[in-house]
């Protein structure tokens, strides 16, 4: 069963080169089959292959194949291989089945696209690689699906070619990702030079042997690790291609810039965690990252007015939280929001796209509302999402991944008050921003007229994300609250648990005071948004608020930054050496022999006289040297 | 002998083109597909038998006397690097054949005369191991593409073949004379002339000067920084395939001059060069790569791409270890087919739009969609995407290169990002956004497609498969003399924390350690210490033999 492993990433790129070689002269109803059916079949394999880990797993709780040796040479034996454990285990059923349900999805969404097989063929290929990088057994692998996931979120953001703007936010997105890769990369070099492997298991082994504590080597490689972390995962100073990513189709939004790529980062650290326990500067800032994030995401998602915009921040806001969770050495609660704010936002972002689909493409929430009756099986869904996203208490999942966040900020050892306070303030501002969403789209007055209803393609899937959203948290409870441990005790075999335990009061109380934030949240959202509309869009209207505003929707105003600061210069430099200012030098040259030949030949006069007058001159010059010499 | 067929192929096949030119174009280009055909079989056959010799790198060769007066030999020798160039010429000439068959229509009998003598000089220049010869070979494939650029080529092509002319003639002179100096300081040693490259290894390992007589050439063919001028204008103004082979075969010459020559000869001349060269390589790959993002002209843009990725080339040779240069060698085919497919399409869409100008084009996806996924994929290619030969070629460089000099290889992984910026560009610019030009411009034919499918498969064979392509190049470049060839101080297996740090340390200056520290031959002789100097260094396939012997022969009548 396990040999089986190869197939999972294999199918979605067979689909792909099916699709892309014989895309044009399919149907589109072979396509709707291929398409979904690859990812359909990988899933199910891996959801097969998952369940007898569960059952009878490997010994050491591991599984390696060794497809191919890829790279062999100067000491360094990279193979092409795939790697089984509970971690990757998680991170495949994840993508396989939602990336299954966002395929099926799409086959409605995208209908009317005339890049019908070829929107297929990249999400296979995503797919496929995004399979490749957490199956990876060593970091090769890992670095061709991570470079091959942003190359698919580049052709897919940039789907819609013919507008620029979409080609813009499609290369912004390249480029500032593999800014990290290139950090990445360094880590690898300086992995490899280290321990003469790029094997994941076996640096974890090696690290704590050849590192102490601290170590500058350790900490340096951590660094390096967390530069490509922070890029694919939209975290500060490099979070800035996230909210122009929308640019997408919405069902790309959902699987690759929700759900599954934006949280390879996140598989990143967690999968190397050895090396970051070893360095503890380093991963204190992935918590003051993921803290600083998580808070600018918040309050700029409040002030957007696009949907995808509002959901892209909500993004970033909470893969902070998985960052924070990474920073206190919560490896497991990381992993278990990644996997509940996987249904929850692949769940909004394909409701969002529900909206504009029967809207006839408007994306601005004021010019939605009171879709709540028209549109009541996306409005339920879309709410069952909202709450988990919210995180409102005991019945949905984001809750329970979310408390067990801000627990662990609090009681973990390398935790401290500020992340947990951070964390705090952001669950309200999470539960502001979602139902100022919510209360705007589905309710109130109606602004824009729905076209049709969504068809089964597209609302079977919101209903199953929708349980998933709702029920998906009970695999991990606090001890209060029946103390389940199944999703800790089955990633125990590849993660570390947290060190520290507080006290059943104190879990308690913190739970209480979310709870209040959280309600907080939506009740202030119900009261600005809802019944005194008016009064806060006047508020809003005056001169400081307003700045404030704008100041929010331009996300902090960070391209303004990073314009001036990176791409002005390097346009300039660029521009002003265009024709190459070293061959300035070799015409210069060419320009003297000319100017040179011009005079010289001026002196072949044919004139007798002159030539006298020269060869006295020069032989007058020759015994003045030998004379006075 | 083998070596003297694919070289006489090329010449008897290219004087047959020439004539059946006269005769018909039609009859010119069948000929010369046939003879690169024809080359490209026994290629392929050098490869089927393939089995060293006994302690000795050299796969085929051939030693003859030439002008015995001067003791100049014919002395043609391959070993794995060559044949994996050599490899790399029969295919690119086949491929360089077929681009030409509808953009050439003037002289075309004595267009392929040109093409296929370049081929052939190409070929001497990586087999030929008598210095004299060598220089004879290096000017023989100057003078073809020299015509080639100057007869067929664009707009302002006299002034570019001129320019690539006195370039490379002058360099290639400041060779000459380097080589007779080698010669002289060989004379002066042992009191026999001999511009045989095995007996004059170890002759002047310290010679800065000499050393930087060969430097200059190749860094001029390669094109390093600031040398490399010639080379946006040879391309712009080349007909496509010039540029396929400028760009596939001749930066490859100066690459593999550097392998061959510069390392072996020069081992402690090179070691206190390396940080100037490998400066000037990472210069190289930051300058071309932003270079290449402010052109206009598809060409242009493409030839300072080649600036960019034979500046890693330059970073690898230097950087002196086993993973750089295999790095090195893979980097060399992969860049032939990359950047050589990148100047194809650029030929096919200037015969389709009749301007090379980017800021003329636009939209070509809506409009030729087939093709525009080929330019995705050279795009992809160029920007070292995983899964395709130039990042398994990178990733090696740098990791060569970090082991070397951690600032300069850092500083040098930058060039990913610039790499990035130019090749989204150029499809942003070429077959993105709103479609710009008028008319209805024909996707890709099958014969264009066949062209980008063979070059397609080698990429993503290299990027998947490279293991053949490494092994192939390893007997030869472990006999490099100062190269180190293990990656770290790494040994398998548990060990003491002590231990680690201990090689941490001695890994975080590298240029401390003694470069020969792991140099050991496949036979077991040892290469001389090359920082120590200790004296002359046993060539482990001994001195150059008398008279006349093919290493055929002595392989038990495998000829």
């Amino acid at each position: 069963m396990y040999s089986l492993i190869w197939l999972v990433p294999i199918v979605p790129f067979a689909g792909f080169l099916l699709l892309a070689f014989a895309g044009r002269y399919l149907p589109r109803r072979a396509v709707a089959i291929i398409g979904p059916g690859a990812v359909g079949l990988s899933a199910a394999v891996m959801l097969l292959i998952s369940g007898q880990f569960l059952a009878a797993p490997p010994a050491g709780y591991a599984y390696e194949q060794t497809l191919w040796s890829w790279i062999a040479t100067g000491g360094l034996e990279v193979g092409f291989t795939l790697y089984l454990d509970p971690l990757s285990v998680v991170m495949g059923c994840v993508i396989t089945v939602v990336g299954f349900l966002i395929h099926v999805y799409a086959t409605a969404y995208m209908a009317e696209d005339e890049g019908y097989s070829k929107f297929f063929a990249y999400m296979n290929l995503f797919v496929g690689a995004m399979l490749l990088l957490v199956l990876g057994q060593n970091l090769l692998v890992l670095y061709l699906g991570w470079e091959g996931v942003g190359l698919c979120s580049y052709l897919l953001i940039g789907f819609w070619y013919k507008k620029p703007e979409n080609g813009a936010a499609a290369m912004k997105a390249f480029i500032v990702t593999r800014i990290g890769d290139v950090a990445l990369l360094i880590g690898l070099f300086l992995l490899v030079v280290q321990f003469g492997t790029l094997d994941i298991p076996a640096i974890l082994a090696a690290a704590p042997g050849a590192w102490a504590v601290g170590a500058p080597a350790a900490v340096a490689a951590a660094l390096l690790l967390l530069g490509g972390a922070v890029g694919k995962s939209a975290q500060l100073p490099l979070q800035t291609w996230l909210p122009d990513a929308m640019a997408g189709p919405t069902p790309v939004s959902a699987l690759i810039h929700a759900a599954t790529m934006v949280t390879a980062g996140v598989y990143l650290i967690a999968r190397l965690h050895a090396l970051f326990a070893l360095a503890p500067g380093a991963l204190l800032l992935v918590g003051i990252i993921g803290a600083a994030t998580l808070l600018l995401a918040a309050f700029s998602a409040l002030a957007q007015h696009d949907l995808k915009r509002i959901l892209a921040y909500s993004t970033i806001s909470q893969l902070g939280y998985m960052f924070l969770a990474l920073g206190v050495g919560a490896w497991t609660a990381a992993l278990f929001h990644f996997m509940t704010h996987a249904f929850f936002k692949a769940l909004l972002f394909l409701g969002a796209g529900a909206i504009i689909h029967s809207l006839r493409d408007e994306q601005n929430i004021f010019r939605m509302g009171g879709l709540r009756r028209r549109l009541p099986a996306v409005y339920w869904t879309f709410l069952a999402g909202a709450l988990a996203l919210a995180a409102a208490p005991l019945i949905t999942a984001g809750f329970y991944s979310k408390d067990l966040i801000l627990f662990a900020a609090w009681v973990s050892p390398v935790g401290n008050r500020w992340l947990w306070g951070a964390g705090l303030l952001g669950a309200f501002l999470t539960a502001l921003y979602t139902f100022r969403m919510v209360f705007l789209v589905f309710h109130g007055p109606e602004r824009t007229a729905p076209h049709g209803r969504p068809g089964p393609a597209m609302t079977v899937p919101l209903m199953i994300l929708a349980l998933l959203s709702l029920l998906g948290g009970f695999v991990e409870t606090p001890a209060d609250l029946g103390g389940v441990h199944l999703f800790s005790s089955f990633l125990g075999h590849a993660l570390p648990g947290l060190a520290a335990h507080g006290s059943p009061a104190l879990e308690a109380a913190l739970q209480l005071l979310s709870t209040v934030a959280v309600l907080g949240g939506i009740a202030l959202a119900y009261q600005l948004y809802l019944r005194r509309r008016e009064a806060t869009a006047r508020w809003l209207a005056r001169p400081a608020p307003d700045a404030a505003r704008r100041l929010l929707l331009a996300g902090w105003g960070f391209d303004w930054l990073y314009d001036r600061l990176f791409v002005r210069p390097f346009v300039w430099l660029a521009t002003v050496n265009k024709d190459d200012s070293v061959d300035a030098f070799f015409r210069g040259l060419a320009r003297a022999s000319l100017l040179l030949h011009g005079a010289l030949s001026r002196a072949q006069t044919g004139n007798l006289r002159w030539y006298a007058v020269g060869f006295a001159l020069g032989v007058m010059a020759l015994l003045a040297i030998v004379v006075f010499r | 002998m083998i070596l003297v067929l694919l070289i006489l192929n090329l010449l008897l096949g290219g004087g047959l083109a020439w004539l059946a030119g006269r005769w018909s174009a039609s009859a010119a280009r069948w000929t010369a597909l046939v003879v690169t055909l024809f080359e490209l079989l026994f290629v392929g056959l050098l490869w089927l038998r393939l089995e060293p010799a006994e302690g000795s790198p050299w796969l085929a060769g051939i030693v003859a006397d030439w002008i015995p007066n001067f003791s100049v030999k014919l002395i043609l020798l391959m070993d794995g690097v060559s044949l994996l160039l050599i490899t790399l010429t029969a295919v690119l000439g086949v491929l360089a054949v077929l681009v030409s068959w509808r953009e050439i229509q003037e002289n075309v009998g004595f267009y392929y005369f040109n093409l296929l003598c370049v081929l052939a000089g190409v070929i001497g220049v990586f087999t030929a191991l008598d210095l004299f010869l060598f220089y004879v070979c290096w000017e023989l494939m100057l003078i073809p593409m020299f015509l080639l650029i100057a007869n067929w080529g664009h707009a302002h092509r006299k002034a570019a073949a001129i320019k690539f002319f006195l370039f490379t003639q002058l360099s290639g002179l400041l060779m000459l004379v380097a080589i007779l100096g080698l010669a002289l300081t060989h004379f002066q040693a042992t009191g026999a002339i001999t511009f045989d490259y095995r007996a004059l290894l170890g002759t002047a390992p310290g010679s800065l000067w000499l050393m930087l007589g060969f430097f200059v050439a190749f860094a001029v063919k390669l094109p390093a920084f600031p040398l490399h001028t010639w080379l946006p204008d040879a391309h712009t103004e080349a007909p496509t395939a010039g540029s396929l082979l400028l760009a596939g075969l001749l930066l490859k010459t100066g690459a593999y001059g550097l392998i061959r020559f510069i390392l072996p000869l020069f081992p402690e001349a090179a070691a206190a060069f390396a940080p100037i060269a490998m400066t000037l390589g990472v210069i190289g790959i930051l300058y071309g790569a932003v270079l290449a993002f402010a052109q206009t002209d598809f060409k242009r843009m493409v030839a300072y791409t080649s600036v960019s990725h034979l500046g890693f080339v330059l970073l690898a040779v230097f950087a002196m270890n086993l993973l750089a240069l295999q790095g090195a060698v893979v980097q060399m085919l992969a860049h032939g087919f990359s950047t050589g497919a990148l100047f194809v399409l650029a030929g096919a869409l200037q015969e389709r739009l009749h301007t090379r100008d980017l800021r003329r084009m636009g939209g070509l996806w809506t409009l030729m969609p087939r093709m525009g996924a080929v330019a995705l994929f050279f795009a992809m290619a160029a920007l070292g995407l995983p899964g395709l030969g130039n990042f398994v070629a990178e990733f090696l460089i740098l990791l060569g290169a970090y082991r070397a000099n951690m600032p300069l290889a850092a500083l040098a992984a930058v060039g990913l990002v610039f790499a990035t910026i130019y090749a989204l560009w150029l499809l942003q610019r070429a077959f993105y956004g709103p479609v710009a030009s008028e008319g209805a411009p024909r996707d890709l034919r099958p014969r264009e497609t066949l062209i980008f499918a063979v070059m397609m498969a080698a990429l993503l064979w290299l990027g998947l498969f490279p293991q053949p392509v490494l092994d192939a190049a390893a007997p030869a470049l472990h006999r490099v003399p100062g190269v180190s060839l293990h990656v770290g101080a790494y040994v398998r297996g548990p060990r003491s924390p002590a231990r680690v740090r201990e090689s941490a340390h001695s890994v975080a200056r590298p240029e401390t350690a003694p470069l020969a520290e792991h140099v050991r031959n496949g036979d077991g002789s040892v290469w001389g210490d090359a920082k120590a100097g200790r004296g002359e260094a046993p060539a482990p396939w001994g001195r150059a033999g008398t008279g006349t012997s093919t290493i055929d022969d002595r392989r038990g009548g495998a000829r």
